[in-house]
């Protein structure tokens, strides 16, 4: 039997929380966090190679499989099941991310962000040239099933974001696990000292790609779930405005513990929402100064708040 | 004598620059064997090409009788040839306890786990033994950064060693440590290496260290080695003391040699 550990419960004790939250939450609000934590999922693998010393200006490549692959899905094959659209849309994804991740895992800094970036581009290019798929409109999601069970229209949103809590209650557990673990902790130290881990014996290579497709199964499963909330895909899903947005939220969490992206998506969901509706003509500059404000006085993102204070806590006992 | 090591006309050119020049060593089980010369002289060259990190331009290298030219760095490490370096290479922002744990997990795997943690019992206690005999338990909390010059380097070899090699290529252990603190160092260090029973090499500035520890000591000038042998025959040689260690001309102290 495995043990869990605080975080563990922690994360389990959030998650149940928010669902039940959800349940008395009014309809923008349930909207809202679904795709909150539909797009810290995405968040997550930028933070999964973040840790690893990349940074990918991509990660919208594998966000837009993700939800091609649940739209497509359903509008080809006449699948319907959740389960089944957002496995089929992770499968892409790592097939895609085993094939890039021989060539993209050759490079590092600038070249490995801007060849990712060229990456999600291409297929933003492929997308948008595609009458079939919709070119720049793309088209809409049919609704889904949950192992034979239709949700109604009315509790299909709640049904959702507790689909998407349990997801990312999964990752999040996976990835606590993870970061902890040999593949993790070497990633990280291939990032301090790659000749290092080459003359212990290991392929720094082969650690990277491990990560980069790990990475690529999290975001696309974002991606997916983001389609079904959605209810619409468009290439949008892989511009490079959008892969922009998935490093702002990292750089907004930072890279200290599994439950950052989650907060930080969070918090750019509701900061964006909110500067939409009070300065429409210029919330991207609210946007800006947040970011700002984050990397002068949190460089180490949101969740250094938590840790500083456990820290002193800690100090003081 | 079985040859652990073995290298045949090894040569390496930077262009017009010859690093190295028709090499043929031979080291067998159990030697420690002292690398010594001037700046340039060609003993990075030499441990970089055998362990990998340089392809040399013709010759052949034989570990354990296998051949192992073209091989990794990493092939090579898990073939049983593990090195330190000059600058102590560690993991700057881990603890001393993590940059162990790496190594540890690493010696016995090249597919690490993805959800097993690393830090194990069985892993940790291995590690505390690793630390406890090279005399470095008080930094086993500490970050890399946070830790002395001198324990860095025993680290760097203590990183080297855990995963039980063969043969353990140490290049100039004691740079960057002071005067005082370098027969301690040694001490640990040979120490251990002999508790573990590896076979080694190690390129030393320091007459004094190589004396006292090595069993054979091979001279590089320019790319070549011009004396191979016991040390105090080596260091004795005219060729070495015009060459080497600068005191072909009646100096009394064989200190400095590189400088």
């Amino acid at each position: 039997m495995m043990r869990l550990d605080r975080t563990e419960l922690c994360l389990i004790a959030a998650a149940v929380v928010l669902a039940a939250g959800g349940l008395i939450a009014p309809g923008w609000l349930v909207f809202l966090l679904t795709m909150a934590f539909a797009k810290a999922l995405v968040v997550q693998g930028v933070v999964m190679q973040m840790r690893a010393g990349l940074v990918s200006f991509g990660q919208g490549l594998f966000y837009c499989v993700g939800g091609y692959a649940v739209g497509m899905g359903g509008q080809f094959f006449g699948l319907t099941d959740l389960a089944v659209l957002l496995s089929a849309g992770v499968l892409a994804a790592m097939l895609l991310a085993m094939v890039l991740g021989l060539l993209l895992t050759r490079y590092r800094d600038i070249f490995f962000a801007m060849l990712s970036l060229a990456f999600s581009m291409i297929l933003f290019g492929v997308l948008v040239k595609s009458p079939q798929l919709g070119s720049t409109d793309g088209f809409n999601v049919v609704s889904w099933t949950l192992f034979g069970w239709s949700p109604a229209k009315e509790t299909a949103p709640m049904a959702l974001l507790t689909v998407t809590l349990v997801a990312g209650l999964a990752v999040a557990l996976l990835l606590h696990r993870y970061v902890q673990a040999g593949v993790g902790v070497l990633c990280e130290a291939v990032r301090e000292n790659e000749v290092r881990v080459e003359y212990l014996g290991l392929s720094p290579r082969w650690l990277l790609y491990s990560n980069y497709v790990a990475a690529a199964a999290v975001s696309a499963l974002g991606g997916g779930l983001t389609a079904l909330a959605a209810g619409h895909i468009d290439p949008e899903m892989a511009y490079w405005t959008t892969s922009g947005e998935f490093v702002f939220i990292a750089l907004l969490g930072g890279t200290g513990h599994v439950a950052a992206p989650f907060l930080a998506a969070l918090v750019f969901a509701v900061v964006r929402t909110y500067a939409i509706e009070f300065v429409p003509h210029s919330w991207q500059m609210i946007l800006g100064f947040t970011l700002l404000g984050v990397i002068v006085f949190l460089p180490k993102g949101l969740w250094s708040l938590f840790s500083r204070a456990k820290a002193k806590g800690a100090a003081a006992s | 004598m079985t040859a652990i090591l073995e290298t045949r006309a090894l040569c390496k050119s930077f262009g017009a620059v010859t690093a190295a020049k028709d090499l043929n060593v031979r080291i067998t089980k159990g030697e420690v064997v002292g690398v010594i010369g001037s700046n340039g002289a060609g003993k990075t060259t030499f441990i970089n090409m055998v362990t990998g990190y340089l392809p040399p331009s013709s010759g052949e290298i034989l570990f354990n009788g296998r051949p192992i030219l073209g091989h990794t760095p990493r092939a090579i490490t898990r073939a049983g040839m593990a090195r330190s370096f000059q600058v102590a290479q560690l993991f700057p922002e881990l603890t001393v306890l993590d940059n162990l744990l790496i190594a540890l997990a690493a010696a016995e795997s090249p597919r690490p786990s993805f959800l097993r943690p690393l830090r194990t019992k069985a892993r940790i206690a291995r590690a505390e033994t690793i630390l406890e005999e090279f005399r470095v338990t008080r930094f086993r909390d500490a970050v890399v950064t946070a830790v002395p010059q001198g324990a860095r380097k025993l680290i760097d070899i203590a990183m080297a060693l855990i995963g039980e090699p063969q043969m353990l290529l140490l290049d100039e252990p004691t740079s960057g440590v002071s005067v005082e603190e370098k027969t301690g160092l040694m001490d640990t260090v040979m120490s251990a290496v002999r508790h573990h029973g590896v076979t080694v090499l190690f390129v030393e500035h320091d007459m004094d260290v190589v004396r006292r520890y090595v069993s054979r000591l091979l001279a590089f000038y320019s790319g070549e080695i011009i004396a191979d042998g016991p040390p105090t025959a080596v260091l004795e040689d005219q060729k070495v003391r015009d060459l080497v260690t600068g005191h072909g001309h009646g100096k009394s102290s064989q200190k400095g040699a590189s400088a």
